[in-house]
């Protein structure tokens, strides 16, 4: 793989407000793949101009495990736990999307308990997804430990919730064509409705810690803006979009699984800077916290599964379907063409992440090195699903 | 004025350190080894083989169907049937496992063979303190490895093991009832020599 990055004389320098003016050589540095702020095994080739970012190449493909060309060779159901591994946060999101879009390649009706249960562990999963990316982006700024173990603290309590009812803590692998696989007890309901309860103290705590901070207003207000234009036309989703002011969330376009049925609100940006994408998050939390209650309050009994739904020898008809769901990270979509058989015939991702990523060299060219950092940290990359 | 952001934040971290003291929700640390949360019941790792009764041999209810070897997603289970039969748990004479090898290093927990199996003979293991001095010989667990007896299965899963043993105590039954109005019924087919073929 070669990566060399062109000078850049014929370029024209955005305007920059710090750094040294003086006419010079530009250095090439590679970050990564092995560094602590880049979240897995991403590389930047970064073209700098004294301590300004003048141009940037992000090298992937490190974390590549061949995930689509497995799942045209597996059976549709031996997908499902290779999605967990996608985005290793959000496995709960992950497996909905693609139990979403075989579902809809075959016409299978899921239970109303069922489609409950995936409401509140996909909003669980975004919790803790939005109050570990906090955790992280604040330690990339360089407040090292402390805000992000008070958010893997918060974490962990929603990990036992996952692994109380699915049987692991990441790699849940909990939802089925259908249904879901285990039934949620009313014990299991009655902690998570306890954790659920206790969580807006720890976002009031996160928003006294960070929201007022001078460190972080001068580390993230007007460092990597998004112009709205820039980010419809790089279709960029998620939290990233909202926080350009976008009005776009697909549990509200589309009205996927039992969302209409809640009442929430969609907090948007206006800068579409990195101190938006991160009040997304705060903001984000306190929704789902209210879409939770409301799920327990309606979660009605029943079945959990469609028992028309065969394990073995599953094969839907021949079609092609395409599922997306709003992951924690964005718009989350499968792709799947069915040629009759037990495996799809291609079976295509659509990551949030990546495409999230497409954009960052246009986030960071004028910033310096150290804002890179800050503004790969606010996009919310996992690389098992940027690389797949 | 400047500063009040950051003086507001330490507080917070302030109130967190002094609260670890007291509050049982602000001190969440657990020291592995001496200490251990105890395991949800769900909790999955890897697979094991169920057998009933004393003997390894005898009492394995896996008879080597192959289901899961075809299913299990990074293909991990290697199976080699037997020649000849020796008799199941409702006495009815069945191929048993020459060969049940799976790759722990391979396996990725995801209990589709557990929900593929038609025989309830593999079930997810709840030991996760497997680590061995290299990754080969050490991590392919063979059929003797693999294979626990039902009180185990009781032991670490209560409540799937009352639901299997319930569900197999009316196979059983239904079975023995078939037979009993079958005319001229044979005898049972564990008191009967198995046959070679």
């Amino acid at each position: 793989m070669s990566a060399t990055v062109e000078t850049l004389e014929a370029m024209e320098r955005p305007p920059v407000s710090m750094g040294s003016r003086l006419e010079g050589e530009l250095l090439e540095v590679s970050m990564g793949p092995q560094h602590p702020s880049t979240h897995g095994v991403f590389r930047m080739n970064v073209a700098l101009e004294g301590e300004i970012v003048r141009k940037l190449k992000p090298v992937f493909g490190y974390l590549h495990r061949n995930h689509e060309k497995i799942g045209e060779n597996t059976s549709y159901l031996g997908s499902m736990p290779y999605t967990d591994r996608l985005d290793y946060f959000c496995s709960m999101t992950n497996n909905w999307a693609y139990a979403l879009s075989v579902e809809k390649l075959a016409g299978i009706e899921v239970p109303e308990r069922a489609e409950y249960l995936r409401v509140i562990l996909a909003e669980l999963t975004r919790l803790q997804n939005h109050a570990s990316l906090l955790g992280f982006l604040l330690n990339d700024m360089g407040a090292w430990g402390t805000p992000l173990m008070y958010a893997f603290r918060e974490r962990e309590k929603i990990l036992d919730l996952f692994e109380s009812l699915s049987g692991s803590r990441m790699m849940c692998d909990y939802m089925r064509f259908g249904g879901c696989r285990v039934d949620a007890s009313p014990e299991w309901l009655d902690y998570a409705k306890k954790i659920v309860d206790r969580f807006p103290r720890f976002v009031d705590e996160l928003e006294q810690l960070i929201v007022g901070n001078e460190v972080v207003i001068a580390r993230t207000q007007n460092v990597g803006n998004v112009s709205a234009e820039l980010a419809v036309s790089a279709g960029i989703t998620g939290p990233m979009l909202r926080a350009c002011g976008v009005n776009y969330d697909l549990r509200k376009v589309d009205g996927y699984g039992f969302y209409p049925r809640f009442k929430f609100r969609i907090p948007l940006g206006e800068h579409g800077d990195t101190y938006d994408r991160l009040m997304m998050r705060l903001l984000e939390m306190r929704e789902s916290v209210g879409i939770l209650r409301q799920a327990f309050e309606q979660l009605p009994s029943g079945p959990i599964i469609n028992p028309k739904v065969k394990i073995r020898a599953f094969r839907p008809p021949v079609g092609e379907a395409y599922g997306r769901i709003e992951a924690p990270k964005g718009e989350l979509g499968f792709y799947l063409i069915s040629d009759g058989g037990p495996n799809p015939y291609r079976y295509r991702v659509r990551p949030p992440s990546f495409i999230n990523l497409t954009i960052l060299e246009d986030m960071c060219l004028g910033h310096t090195v150290a804002d890179v950092m800050v503004i790969l940290g606010s996009v919310d990359i996992v690389m098992g699903e940027v690389d797949r | 004025m400047i500063g009040t952001g950051i003086l507001k934040g330490m507080a917070v971290t302030a109130r967190n350190f002094v609260g670890s003291y007291f509050d049982k929700e602000r001190l969440v640390t657990v020291q592995y080894p001496e200490e251990r949360n105890p395991l949800p019941e769900n909790y999955r790792n890897f697979p094991f083989l169920i057998y009933d009764g004393d003997d390894a041999h005898a009492g394995l209810r896996c008879v080597a169907c192959k289901i899961c070897e075809k299913e299990c997603p990074p293909q991990c289970i290697y199976i080699v049937k037997s020649e000849d039969k020796k008799p199941d748990y409702m006495g009815k004479p069945q191929f048993y496992p020459k060969v049940f090898d799976i790759d722990v290093s391979v396996c990725m927990s995801c209990q589709i063979c557990v929900e593929v199996c038609p025989f309830e003979a593999i079930k997810m293991d709840k030991d996760f303190e497997l680590s061995t001095r290299e990754r080969f010989d050490a991590l392919l667990m063979r059929k003797d490895a693999l294979a626990k007896s039902n009180d185990y299965y009781r032991r670490i899963s209560p409540s799937d093991a009352r639901e299997v043993d319930a569900k197999l105590a009316a196979a059983a039954e239904a079975a023995a009832k078939k037979k009993a109005a079958a005319p001229g019924a044979m005898p049972p087919a564990a008191a009967v020599p198995v046959a070679s073929n």
